[in-house]
């Protein structure tokens, strides 16, 4: 492989013009007025933590942690069904790393599972789950695919090999999600509506997303709400940068759909991997998210040219429905509706080593963010509490 | 001259197998020609079921480590190498002088035994360069699909001298924190390997013996509070274990923190923290603020620690938080890892 040369990381993190951002956002912002933007992706939530962002910005900017999270929004009977396929006999099932973590029903995960004996690989690439399928004949191994539109291509690609070569003991448990979709809800939902409920100024739109699917897909948004939307890369300026962009936006009452991140996402997107999507997926007529319930065409199912290879019509499953555990707040969370530490169980019940909401599994849910980076228990650095 | 007990030599081009570990002739065979020629010291050659050491005067340390690395060679190192230079380092951290190592190697069946003749090699020549015995050792072989080819766990005794006595109870509001090189090299060098990357320029793992840089070190200050080395966990783990055994907390600056440019795009690449990144030859010193600039300035005096900078302080703080000031000003906890980042690198 090609060495790596890591470049332009610097130029992204300079203090100096992170200095000169944040005050150009203090002295724009309006007296008196707030601005609630929510950042849709794990990845910037991650991100403004991991810089400790919020720190540098005035307090009229209110950052509202969003559903991009593509391991934190799966609903528990889809971990439950995905253990079910891993417990089978003669099985192998692969998949990312935060998403063995995932406790499902009565706090099982897959890494429970493979503890007491089933089968499950974390993978990198979904190319190994081909090779291993190739080195097992005899074995049945599936892929456990999940994620935004960012991830899909590579499935795709998987798919289309595995029919080219006509691997028979291959197949793709499918979880793959749309975004636009849980955008809208997080709009539509009624708490939305009502005063005190959710409410959002401004969105930075997902970035990665985008490079796949572009900027377009999210103008509905400027306009039939009437949002100022911009979609952001995930370095600090970056992100500092669309702030400021929505900060403008909103001082001047207007509400489109802007590109900070152009150095990637376009409006059309990438053609190529949107055709690679069409060929090899359909739109579900709806699919359940945590947090979220059952949203109307937001996940793709495999494709009818490729059904046979389709996890969920090759075995039969019957999962039995659970409820989410009392007491987390996970879907309020996932909607932006409360805050990880409104939930009694974070810290206590529930933290990275012992989670019992998705949002505490990966790094990218807002709860793991909270804990492993720990604002709500910052105390003002310097100040030393004898 | 006597003759060997056994009729043909060991033929290297073959693999450990299950009666290498019977306790009969070919256990017997293989520790005779492939471990004890290696390894050959006067206590090692008593061949008992122990070894006599013989009166020891001062205060003695031991310390065990199980190593499980995969892959078993990487840029810089191996397992053998690594085995010794960690449990070294275990007994440098309490300010001993390492004296004697036993080793105890599981072993898979079918592992090839040039490979293992190999890693004893550099076993040997890590010891020996480090002026450290290894005086006993154990072999036992598992069945193949039971084991990674080849497990080693290093146990050593040291002697600290007197007047010498570190501790992360003794670390306290005001003292500073010394990193002595940069960091991550070794679990990133690791990864690397295994995920078949390259880095340009080129990385490797840091792993060496820290002894002499600690005697170095004592001898300039012996008041130094405390001494860790971050392996497993980093960073983060170890001044998390600091913060609460010492009831203080601590304060970094990430700017101040030495990173190898692999290390850092890794990092990015990977979705790694260089905060829980391994090290095989780092150290962490806690020390008053009035010694910080001599030691400072001899470790960066020496091979070892040629990058060591002054990364952090220690603060008064009943939460025992570590916090990093960001690059950017802003500020973030740091806090144990969760789960598993980098399964099986030391």
């Amino acid at each position: 492989m090609k060495p790596v040369a890591m470049r332009y990381i610097d130029e992204f993190r300079d203090l100096e013009r992170a200095q000169q951002l944040t005050a150009a956002i203090a002295a724009e912002v309006e007296p008196g007025r707030r601005y609630r933007l929510m950042e849709f992706c794990g990845g910037h939530t991650h991100a403004i933590f991991r810089y400790g962002l919020a720190d540098l910005l005035p307090a009229a900017i209110e950052l509202i942690h969003g559903p991009g999270c593509p391991v934190c929004v799966l609903p528990m009977a889809r971990i439950d069904h995905a253990i079910a396929l891993a417990e089978q006999p003669n099985t192998i099932l692969c998949s990312y790393g935060d998403m063995l973590r995932v406790p499902g029903s009565e706090r099982r995960s897959l890494l429970h599972a493979r503890a007491a004996g089933a089968d499950v690989r974390l993978i990198h690439r979904v190319d190994e789950t081909l090779q291993i399928a190739r080195d097992h004949p005899e074995r049945e191994v599936i892929l456990f695919a999940i994620g935004f539109e960012t991830t899909t291509p590579p499935t795709a690609v998987a798919l289309q090999r595995a029919a080219a070569e006509q691997l028979p003991n291959w197949s793709l448990f499918c979880n793959h999600l749309l975004t636009p979709a849980a955008i809208r809800a997080i709009l539509e939902a009624p708490e939305a509506q009502q005063p005190g409920g959710v409410a959002i100024d401004g969105i930075l739109g997902p970035s990665h997303v985008s490079t796949i699917i572009g900027s377009r897909p999210y103008e509905f948004l400027a306009a039939t709400y009437r949002l100022p939307v911009v979609i952001a890369g995930f370095e600090p300026l970056d992100i500092l940068l669309s702030i400021r962009q929505l900060v403008a936006q909103l001082n001047s009452g207007r509400a489109v759909v802007e590109n900070q991140y152009q150095r990637a996402v376009s409006r059309d997107g990438n053609r190529r991997a949107q055709q690679l999507m069409a060929d090899h997926f359909t739109l579900r007529d709806r699919f359940e998210w945590r947090g979220l319930g059952w949203l109307p065409q937001s996940a793709l199912a495999i494709h009818p040219n490729y059904q046979q290879f389709d996890a969920e019509q090759r075995f039969s499953i019957a999962v039995a429905r659970r409820d989410e555990v009392k007491g987390c707040e996970c879907p309020a969370i996932l909607r932006g509706v409360k805050k990880p530490t409104d939930c009694r169980l974070f810290g206590r019940g529930c933290t990275p080593d012992q989670p019992l909401g998705a949002c505490m599994v990966s790094a990218e849910g807002a709860c793991a963010a909270y804990w492993h980076y720990g604002r709500f228990r910052q105390r003002p650095v310097g100040e030393s509490v004898a | 001259m006597k003759r060997s007990p056994f009729p043909h030599p060991l033929p290297l081009s073959g693999c450990v197998e299950l009666a290498h570990g019977s306790g009969g002739r070919a256990t017997a065979q293989l520790i005779a020609e492939l471990f004890a020629t290696r390894l050959d010291n006067p206590l090692l050659r008593q061949g008992n079921d122990g070894t006599d050491l013989g009166h020891v005067s001062g205060r003695l340390v031991v310390t065990t480590d199980a190593h499980v690395v995969t892959p078993h060679t990487f840029p810089g190192g191996d397992i053998g190498s690594l085995a010794i230079h960690g449990t070294i380092n275990d007994l440098a951290m309490m300010g001993a002088e390492p004296r004697w190592l036993t080793a105890a190697f599981i072993l898979e069946a079918g592992f090839p035994l040039a490979d293992l003749a190999a890693i004893i090699d550099t076993m040997a020549a890590a010891a020996s360069r480090a002026g450290v015995a290894v005086v006993a050792g154990d072999t036992k072989v598992v069945e193949r699909g039971q084991g990674d080819g080849i497990y080693i766990t290093t146990s050593g005794i040291g002697v600290v001298a007197e007047g010498i006595h570190l501790g992360g109870d003794r670390v306290e509001p005001g003292d500073q924190i010394l990193l002595s090189g940069t960091l991550g090299d070794h679990a990133m060098a690791v990864m690397a390997a295994r995920e078949q990357l390259s880095f340009d320029p080129p990385l490797h793992s840091d792993s060496q013996p820290l002894h002499r840089l600690v005697a170095a070190l004592l001898k300039a200050q012996p008041a130094i509070h405390c001494l860790r080395d971050p392996t497993r966990g980093g960073v983060a783990a170890t001044l998390n274990e600091i913060a609460w055994q010492a009831g203080v907390g601590i304060e970094l600056d990430e700017a101040a923190i030495p990173l190898q440019p692999g290390v850092r795009g890794g990092c990015e690449l990977l979705g790694l923290d260089p905060l829980h990144l391994a090290c095989e030859g780092r150290l962490l010193a806690f020390c008053r603020a009035a010694d910080t600039a001599a030691l400072l300035a001899l470790m960066r005096n020496r091979p070892e620690s040629l990058a060591a900078a002054v990364i952090g302080e220690v603060v008064a703080d009943p939460h025992h938080f570590v916090q990093i000031k960001t690059a950017l000003g802003g500020y973030r906890m740091v806090d144990w890892i969760a789960g598993e980042q980098l399964p099986r690198i030391c």
